[in-house]
């Protein structure tokens, strides 16, 4: 089954690492995904730009255009990863891996009910 | 990551929130920044035992507040009532209900008072900057002297100065009204605006050493939009610091002198900043309300579009220069614009446009470098030469002093057989 690990941290707590210390997390969390990739069980992973250049579409009648992510939290999404999982076992051994990469925050566990993976954008 | 890395970034990313709410409660900056640090040091002390709190701000902000409460009385050779008694111990188990009440009520006016306390009009701009990094942004008086090229002594007065004045201000401490809350946003822009210009005119040997001021105005202008997230200039400026940064690493060459904008090698543009910006100025222009760094920032935003320098579309900033002008007239921009005009409809019209701006820029060096340009691109190169000397000798910096002799350099060879190359533009 394929799992959605939705990342949430404090955003200006990670926009207040360094550059080395951004870069080294990175870097952890690569050898995480290359583990996963060789093992075919990678999907799509994606980190998002700062939530101040967000805006969120309220499907109001009409629609309103609001600046900002849709929730304000104290923790905010700032990532997400899409991996082939057997059950949620095994979804959490990967989500642990990634968190003794890049401690803090929290992981939401999502099983994925339809993917459908489109063109191959870069 | 060492448990002091994160706990560095966990008290950096706190800081403005912490330190304003506890001006707030002490109405005191030296209180206030007093007691952050000694919270900061039991947090060095209890955070690698307990792990973060959930609310570091929240837990900053009530052992701060302790801490300097018990201070106070003990300063007063007061005996604590045994019920007023709190011990550190205590704190972790209060720590939810505390961060319930310290919620976002006052969050947003606190941070802003505290960054509007170090652009008071009565400070000049470097004592400005200087305040508001070493207290909101939490720098060292060394790592600040370091960023301005003096002497750590020489930085520590100018910040005590700058706070003797803030103290003497009086700065309100009530929730600002929406008027007030407006002006102390546009004072705090402006000086966000200054840290950055500080980095970003920095060159040569400097330019590495003063580049954190260009990070740490971007990281202010994101907590002030965090705050505003619906205010188009703030979007606007953002956006501009984030478009003019993102050619930082193509902007010096290895000498350290200055690439311009057309002899950069753009494969050196940061994307990801140049996508943030394109991002927020998309985002401020659905409101509607120009101002000045939404329009500045829409003028680098067509810089960075290019992907060659061919590309520029130098109509269009010609006409957003023009709407500039029209915001904030300045001889400054007009010169900005005459650069525009000059690749649209030539440098002789240029060269016009800039000619009664003479009197009032007689002593900027970028007037004569440009003048210069403008004549050697039309074969006037004995004129130009005037203009390239003038330049060289208003150069604030040894790379602008390079730059323009490299025009001189190319000018006398190109003066070598013949004085009347005519240009063909």
């Amino acid at each position: 089954m394929l799992y959605a690990i939705l990342c949430y941290h404090d955003e200006d707590f990670v926009g207040s690492w360094t550059k080395e210390q951004d870069a080294a997390v990175m870097k952890k969390l690569a050898v995480v995904q290359d583990k996963l990739t060789k093992q075919g069980r990678l999907g799509p992973v994606a980190r998002l730009l700062p939530t101040t250049s967000a805006a969120t579409l309220r499907k109001d009648d009409p629609p309103v255009v609001l600046d900002g992510p849709y929730a304000e939290t104290k923790e905010q999404l700032l990532g997400f990863y899409l991996v082939d999982c057997k059950n949620l076992d095994e979804a959490l051994d990967v989500a642990r891996d990634l968190g003794a990469a890049n401690p803090g925050g929290a992981y939401e566990i999502r099983p994925v009910g339809m993917f459908a993976p489109g063109s191959t954008v870069t | 990551m060492t448990d002091t890395a994160w706990i560095d970034a966990a008290l950096t990313s706190a800081r403005p929130q912490a330190v304003g709410a506890l001006l707030r409660y002490f109405r005191n900056l030296d209180t206030a920044e007093e007691a952050f640090q000694n919270a900061c040091l039991r947090a060095l002390k209890s955070w690698p035992q307990h792990g973060p709190p959930r609310d570091p701000a929240g837990w900053l902000i009530m052992v701060g507040r302790n801490v300097a409460i018990d201070d106070i009385r003990r300063n007063r050779k007061q005996q604590p009532l045994p019920d007023d008694d709190q011990s550190i111990s205590d704190l972790d188990d209060a720590e939810d209900a505390i961060a319930e009440r310290l919620d976002g009520s006052h969050y947003r006016d606190d941070i802003l008072r505290l960054l509007f306390i170090c652009c008071h009009p009565d400070l000049p701009a470097t004592q400005q900057i200087a305040l508001a990094l070493r207290i909101v942004s939490g720098l060292t008086v060394k790592q600040i002297a370091r960023a301005f090229l003096v002497s750590e002594a020489a930085m520590e007065q100018r910040i005590t100065r700058a706070k003797a004045r803030v103290a003497e201000a009086n700065v309100p401490f009530e929730t600002p009204g929406a008027v007030e809350r407006s002006e102390r946003l546009t004072a705090v822009t402006a000086m966000i605006y200054l840290i950055f210009n500080e980095g970003y005119s920095a060159s040569g040997d400097t330019a590495e050493i003063r580049a954190p001021l260009c990070e740490e105005a971007i990281r202010l202008a994101r907590l002030l939009l965090r705050l505003f997230q619906s205010e188009p200039e703030i979007m606007g400026l953002m956006a501009l610091l984030l478009l003019q940064h993102a050619r930082a690493d193509a902007r010096f060459d290895a000498e350290g002198a200055l690439i311009l904008l057309d002899d950069q090698d753009r494969s050196r543009w940061n994307q990801k900043m140049i996508a943030e910006g394109l991002a927020l100025i998309d985002k401020a222009m659905r409101h509607r309300r120009s101002g000045p760094y939404q329009v500045q920032a829409a003028i680098a935003a067509l810089h960075a579009r290019a992907e060659k320098p061919e590309d520029t579309d130098w109509k269009q900033i010609d006409l957003l220069y023009g709407a500039l002008e029209l915001m904030q007239p300045s001889p400054v921009v007009t010169l900005n614009r005459a650069v525009a005009v000059s690749k649209v409809r030539g440098p002789e019209v240029a060269l016009e446009m800039i000619a009664p701006l003479a009197p009032r820029l007689s002593s900027y060096f970028h007037f004569f470098g440009v003048r210069g340009a403008f004549l050697m691109q039309l074969g006037r190169n004995d004129e130009a030469r005037v203009a390239f000397d003038r330049a060289i000798a208003l150069a604030n910096t040894s790379a602008e002093a390079a730059h323009i002799r490299m025009h001189l350099d190319r000018l006398m060879r190109d003066s070598q057989p013949r004085d009347t190359k005519i240009s063909k533009k």
